[in-house]
């Protein structure tokens, strides 16, 4: 068996020559070559510049090179759930999508919510090809009601708590949760759902949902709910709220106010945008196509056009993908008894040029960001999220000008429950690499 | 996913008008008891996970007539009872031999998940609050039996709006032949949303308003037990909204009253409306067979 130290011995120096670097953390944005060496940011250094010399090379002419995208949001269904996606298949799917560390939902069978559960997870016998930050339980089987051991979850390599899928939503235990997270320096996640007021509901309430006669989501059960966490949060000093997947307009507001300079003194207060929720509308569901199928559910016109006013202006820290694959026989059902969730992986960086760079004229920095340094902070990733001399060697290259077509039979992920199969897109992961070593790289 | 097969009819919001106009012609030449059999040897499974008599019957005389073999499969009694999924049992009817699928579902889209698999046409009998399609169609067949056309024709709508799929069918097809149709009832069986679903919908929560000047007075069943969980009470709601003979005469004098069933008398409306010389809600029934036979001519291309 080799130590941590001599495995990284291992893996040869990598210059990353002839790119563009954007590294929004350290505010770069110019041509520059990266050596990576040891699993570590060896050195930055303006094109044929550098000093040290590296075994390999890495060809990045007209590419740009990033740090490695944290993904905040997937779920990788291990435990219990192999038959919709492994570890193995999930991350290699992460990888093709340019993600070098992806945090994973604790709503597994059974429920994350031990020590044991979370060394589990972070095993090298699972097979992960890039980081794997579990978030575990907040309470006991995600019930909303005793509290996890915060202090042991975290020791164990838990990065923040939550209880995603469901809220909670009992005020005490909510308060209770964040006050202990606050002693931790741990991020509280909450999925913000009022689920008194959306059983039964299998999409946005709106017209759409109208004249499919399908019952709807308000928009309310999402936004009273991190209405009521960012004033629970306000309360104690330190205490550090992450709203998860938002999807509306009124639930952004609510952060706003989360985030006013005045109430950063007490608590933080960040989120998450997926790029379904930037991308597609409601009445993209089209006939009852389960594909479309996720929650929060696609929203009206109106709340996109504020998540990508909030992406733009700074309010968004992350944009988090919310992978949730799902078997056929789990989709292929009717609309109402179809699984919630898509895959999204792959996707997500092309979404973000199609959408956000090249359609809503986003800067690619701002881009860069929020799936670097935006996501790193949020939970506090030491020493990733940016390539700063020393830190970690996660780096994803990509080329944003690349057009391509999605197939979701070529995913890497297990299930292909996603709406975007056939769609042309613009940008394209060309390598992932985690740690020094190549995790991916475009045929 | 693919398309449905060529005539199914899934709702009348994807119908073109010639379409509906076709259907309502093709009915009028319906006569089931000197039908044609156009449709021998054809094999029609009814597939029911709910409840129904008059849709059910109708379809089942409106094939027969035709000379169409029928299937009755209900969800109590099959393999849909041992978990079967919509899906599968979609798959083994057609291996069966089904030459068409008529269908009413608990869900929203129940038809459209089968016809989206299956090569044969699938005919929705009543789709969760979605569509219920063969009840418009023979409901506008009713209506020209006694108006001219459908040309400035106001129709009040009253009753739950919101959990009806008559109601948004109905919606459909007199929108689009040009009527102008008034939604009544409480907010929460009307909501604002209504209005959107097609042009030239209104929502008015006053009865009175409703019915001045109408020529077609549509009413739905209201459910009890969806009441309970409501502001409005049982009382309440008749109060304000049952059709009552001092009602109707807001309403022009050759106005119709027309109701899909199941009636409830003394609720929605009284016996004395529902008996009475305006009523229609019997001959709506009637209706159905020829329509339906229509319907089913159609999917199977037997629509000369």
């Amino acid at each position: 068996m080799l130590s941590a130290k001599n495995q990284r011995r291992e893996i040869p120096s990598l210059l990353i020559k002839g790119g563009h670097l954007i590294d929004p953390a350290e505010k770069i944005n110019a041509p520059m070559d990266v050596l990576l060496r040891e699993g570590r940011v060896a050195e930055i250094a303006l094109p044929n510049k550098m000093r040290g010399s590296a075994e390999e090379k890495l060809d990045a002419r007209g590419l740009i090179v990033a740090p490695g995208f944290i993904d905040l949001h997937v779920h990788l269904r291990e435990p219990g759930q192999s038959y919709k996606e492994t570890i193995a298949t999930g991350t290699a799917a992460a990888a093709a999508g340019g993600f070098t560390s992806v945090c994973t939902m604790p709503n597994t069978a059974p429920v994350v919510d031990t020590d044991e559960w979370v060394a589990w997870l972070r095993s090298p016998e699972r097979g992960a090809v890039v980081n794997v930050f579990p978030i575990a339980a907040a309470t006991r089987s995600s019930r909303g009601a005793a509290l996890t051991d915060f202090a042991a979850l975290q020791r164990a390599g838990a990065v923040a708590v939550t209880d995603d899928g469901k809220p909670i939503l009992d005020d005490e235990v909510m308060r209770t949760a964040l006050r202990l997270g606050a002693e931790l320096n741990l991020t509280v996640v909450q999925h913000a759902e009022d689920t008194r007021l959306t059983e039964g509901c299998s999409m946005h309430e709106g017209p759409t949902s109208f004249r499919l006669g399908l019952h709807g989501m308000s928009a309310a059960a999402e936004a009273s709910v991190v209405d009521r966490d960012v004033n629970l949060a306000q309360q104690i000093r330190e205490s550090r709220l992450h709203v998860a997947h938002l999807s509306t307009s009124e639930a952004l507001k609510a952060v706003r106010r989360g985030k006013r300079a005045k109430a950063r003194v007490t608590c933080r207060v960040t989120c998450e945008i997926t790029p379904h929720h930037f991308t597609l509308l409601d009445e993209d569901v089209g006939e009852y196509n389960t594909n479309f199928k996720m929650n929060p559910p696609l929203r009206s016109a109106t709340d996109r056009e504020a998540i990508l006013v909030a992406l733009a202006d700074g309010t968004v820290d992350a944009i988090a993908t919310d992978h949730a694959p799902h078997a056929l026989h789990e989709k292929q059902v009717e609309f109402e008894r179809a699984a919630f969730g898509i895959t999204g992986l792959e996707t997500a960086l092309a979404l973000a040029i199609t959408k956000l760079h090249r359609e809503h004229k986003i800067p690619l920095t701002r881009i860069v960001e929020l799936f670097t340094a935006g996501p790193a902070s949020v939970f506090d990733l030491r020493s990733r999220g940016s390539l700063a001399r020393g830190n970690f060697a996660d780096v994803t290259v990509f080329d944003p000008r690349k057009r391509w077509t999605f197939e979701a039979a070529k995913s890497r992920s297990l299930s292909h429950n996603t709406p975007f199969d056939g769609w042309q897109l613009t940008g394209k992961v060309v390598t992932t690499i985690v740690g020094g070593k190549i995790a991916y790289r475009a045929d | 996913m693919n398309k449905a097969a060529r005539g199914s009819l899934l709702g009348i919001e994807q119908l073109e008008d010639k379409e509906i106009l076709g259907l309502l012609k093709l009915a009028r030449r319906m006569n089931p008891l000197k039908a044609r059999p156009l449709l021998r040897n054809k094999r029609i499974v009814l597939l029911f996970y709910e409840a129904s008599t008059r849709t059910r019957s109708s379809f089942e005389v409106a094939a027969k007539s035709l000379g169409a073999v029928t299937i009755l499969v209900l969800s109590s009694g099959s393999s849909i009872e041992k978990g079967e999924s919509l899906l599968d049992t979609g798959y083994t009817l057609r291996a069966v031999g089904a030459d068409a699928i008529v269908i009413r579902h608990p869900s929203a889209g129940g038809p459209h998940l089968i016809a989206h698999h299956l090569d044969i046409p699938v005919i929705n009998a009543g789709d969760g609050m979605h569509e219920h399609p063969s009840q418009a169609l023979l409901d506008a067949f009713t209506i020209l039996k006694h108006k001219k056309s459908f040309k400035g024709l106001q129709v009040a709508i009253i009753g739950d709006i919101f959990h009806s799929r008559v109601a948004r069918s109905a919606c459909h097809l007199l929108s689009r032949l040009g009527a102008k149709v008034i939604l009544c009832g409480p907010t929460e069986m009307v909501p604002e949303v209504a209005a959107t679903l097609a042009p030239g919908l209104r929502v008015t929560r006053h009865i009175e308003e409703a019915l001045r000047g109408t020529d077609v007075v549509m009413l739905l069943r209201v459910q009890k037990e969806r009441l309970a969980g409501q502001k409005i009470g049982l009382q309440d709601y008749i109060a304000r909204y049952q059709m009552s003979a001092a009602r109707l005469k807001l309403a022009k004098r050759d106005a119709i009253v027309m109701h899909p069933g199941p009636i409830i008398r003394g609720l929605e409306l009284t016996s004395e409306v529902m008996d009475g010389a305006q009523s229609v809600v019997i001959e709506e029934v009637h209706n159905g067979v020829p329509v339906r036979m229509a319907i089913l001519a159609r999917a199977l291309g037997k629509a000369k």
